[in-house]
C-alpha cells in the first residue's frame, strides 16, 4: 500500500515539474512530449511501474476500506473536540482516493487519448499538445474540475507521503516532526505547482 | 451545576438499543464524571428505573477499566485522563453532554454503556509475556539494562489497556494497545527469547479478533490516557516486517 502509493508520489512531482515547461512556450512543450514518447523504454517502463503501483494500490486500498469499514459498524453521534480528533486528510483517504482515480482516467483519455493535433518543427512531426492543452483549459467548466481533483490529491499527499514512513517502521522523534513538515510541503508544492498550470492558461493566455 | 445528558441505553449486544435523555441535576464541578454518573444513578433508583450500567474499578486512572465516548471522545474531551479522572469542571453549566459506549465490532455492547473487552485479553495471551523458570528470585541487577530502553519500554508499559485507541479509531485499529504491549518488551533484554514469536502471534491475533487496520490517523493516540506514542506502532510495524520474512 504505502510503497505503491510513493511510486506515485515520486512521479506527480516529476510529472508536476515537467508540465511546467508548458510556460516555456509550444515549441519546447511539444518536443518535451515528443521525446518523452520516443522514448519507448522509458514510455513503457515507467507505464507499467505506475499501472502495477496504482493497481496494487487501488486494490489494497479497497480491502482495506472494507475491513475496516466492517471493524467499525456504527460511528458516533457526535464528532469528537479538536484536541481529539485526526486531521480532514487522513479521515477520508479512501474517499479522495476514489476521486482521484476517476480524475486519473479522464485525465489520460483527454490527454493521452486525446484529439491528435500534428505540428511540424523543422521537418519532424510530432502532436501539438500544447495547443490541446490550452484548449482544455479554455473550458471553464474542466477547469474548475481540475482544480478541485488536483487539490484532493493535494489533500492525499498530504497525509500520504509522510503516512509510508510510519507503515514503513519509521518513526523517531527527531526525525517524525520533520518527515511530517516534509510531507505536507510536499502536497504543497505538487499540488500548487499542478493548479498554477490550468489556471495561469485560463486566465492569461 | 445542571446538565441534560444524552445516554445510549441498550439491553445486549443484539438489541438495537438507542438515546435516552436524564437531567443531571445539583452536579460540583469537583465531582469526577463517573461520580456525576452515580448521582444521576441514585435518581433512577429513587425513580424504579434501571441505572445505566458503565464500567470503572480503580476510579484513579489505573485499571483500564472505566470507559465511555463523552461528546464524540473516548474518556472525553482532555488529552491523557481517563473517565474516571475527569471532572466536571471541564464543562459548564446547562450543556449537554452525549455518551456512548466504545464502539467496534471487536468490542460487543454487554449493556448500555458496558462493553466485552476481552478481546485484548486474547491478544494479551498471544504474547504479551516473557517466560521465565520458576526458582529463587534472581538479582535484580544480574541483566544490565540502559537508562534509555528502560524509559521507553516503561512509556510503553504505561499502557493500561483500557480500549479507548479502539473506539477513538476510525477502524477500530488495535495498533497502539498491540504495539505497547510489543514495545514494552521487544526493548528490554529480558523481552529477546520471544521477540520474533512475540510479534508475529500477537499480530495475527489481533487481526483474527477482527480489529481493523491502521491507516495513521492518529485519533489513538490523541485519545490515549496514558498518551502512549505513535512510535510504538512504527516499532511493531518494524519488528513484524523483520520477524515474517525472516519466519521459518
Ligand atoms: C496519484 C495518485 C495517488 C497517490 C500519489 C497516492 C499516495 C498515497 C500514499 C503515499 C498513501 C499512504 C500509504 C501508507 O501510509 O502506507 C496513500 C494511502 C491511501 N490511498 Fe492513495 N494515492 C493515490 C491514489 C489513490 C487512489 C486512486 C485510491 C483509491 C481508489 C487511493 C486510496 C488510498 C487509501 C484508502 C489510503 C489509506 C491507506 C493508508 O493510509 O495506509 N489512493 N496514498
Ligand atoms: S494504548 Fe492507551 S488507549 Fe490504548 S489501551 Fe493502552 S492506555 Fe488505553
Ligand atoms: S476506573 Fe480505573 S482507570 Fe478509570
Amino acid at each position: 500500500m504505502g510503497l505503491a502509493g510513493a511510486g506515485w508520489t515520486l512521479f506527480v512531482a516529476g510529472h508536476m515539474a515537467g508540465n511546467m515547461l508548458i510556460f516555456a512556450g509550444p515549441e519546447t512543450f511539444n518536443r518535451y512530449g515528443h521525446a518523452i514518447v520516443s522514448n519507448k523504454p522509458l514510455l513503457y517502463g515507467t507505464e507499467a511501474f505506475l499501472i502495477l503501483c496504482l493497481v496494487v494500490h487501488v486494490a489494497l486500498g479497497i480491502i482495506l476500506t472494507i475491513e475496516n469499514k466492517k471493524a467499525k459498524p456504527k460511528k458516533y453521534a457526535v464528532a469528537a473536540n479538536p484536541a481529539k480528533r485526526s486531521s480532514l486528510a487522513s479521515s477520508f483517504m479512501a474517499l479522495h482516493g476514489s476521486i482521484i482515480l476517476v480524475f486519473i482516467i479522464t485525465h489520460l483519455m483527454t490527454f493521452k487519448y486525446g484529439p491528435e493535433y500534428l505540428v511540424e518543427y523543422g521537418g519532424e512531426t510530432m502532436r501539438d499538445l500544447h495547443r490541446l492543452t490550452l484548449e482544455v483549459f479554455s473550458d471553464p467548466l474542466y477547469v474548475v474540475g481540475y482544480v478541485i481533483c488536483l487539490i484532493l490529491l493535494g489533500f492525499h499527499l498530504s497525509h500520504g507521503a509522510s503516512s509510508v514512513f510510519q507503515s514503513l517502521g519509521l518513526n523517531h522523534p527527531r526525525y517524525t516532526p520533520v518527515i511530517k513538515k516534509a510531507g505536507f510541503v510536499y502536497a504543497l508544492v505538487v499540488a500548487g505547482g499542478f493548479l498554477s498550470q490550468p489556471l495561469y492558461i485560463f486566465f492569461f493566455m | 451545576m445542571n446538565l441534560k445528558l444524552r445516554i445510549w441505553r441498550q439491553k445486549n449486544a443484539n438489541d438495537t438499543g438507542g438515546f435516552f435523555e436524564f437531567e443531571a441535576t445539583d452536579i460540583s464541578e469537583d465531582m469526577s464524571f463517573l461520580e456525576m454518573m452515580d448521582v444521576v444513578n441514585q435518581q433512577l433508583v429513587k425513580k424504579d428505573i434501571d441505572v445505566i450500567e458503565f464500567d470503572h474499578d480503580c476510579r484513579e486512572g489505573i485499571c483500564g477499566m472505566c470507559s465511555m465516548v463523552i461528546n464524540g471522545a473516548a474518556h472525553g474531551p482532555q488529552r491523557g485522563v481517563t473517565t474516571c479522572q475527569l471532572h466536571m469542571r471541564s464543562f459548564k453549566d446547562g450543556d449537554t453532554i452525549t455518551i456512548e459506549p466504545f464502539r467496534a465490532k471487536s468490542f460487543p455492547v454487554v449493556k448500555d454503556l458496558k462493553v466485552d473487552r476481552s478481546a485484548f485479553d486474547r491478544i494479551q495471551e498471544a504474547g504479551g509475556y516473557i517466560s521465565v523458570d520458576t526458582g529463587n528470585a534472581p538479582d535484580a541487577h544480574s541483566i544490565p539494562v540502559g537508562k534509555a530502553e528502560a524509559d521507553r519500554s516503561f512509556m510503553a508499559a504505561a499502557c493500561i489497556g483500557c480500549g479507548a485507541c479502539v473506539a477513538a479509531c476510525q477502524n477500530s485499529s488495535a495498533m497502539l494497545f498491540t504495539g505497547a504491549k510489543v514495545a514494552q518488551y521487544a526493548l528490554l533484554p529480558q523481552g529477546q527469547p520471544e521477540r520474533e514469536k512475540r510479534v508475529l502471534n500477537m499480530v495475527r491475533t489481533m487481526d483474527d479478533m477482527g480489529f481493523g487496520n491502521c491507516t495513521n490517523t492518529g485519533a489513538c493516540e490523541m485519545a490515549c490516557p496514558k498518551e502512549i506514542s505513535l512510535e510504538n506502532i512504527a516499532l511493531m510495524n518494524r519488528e513484524f516486517l523483520k520477524a515474517s520474512t525472516s519466519e521459518r
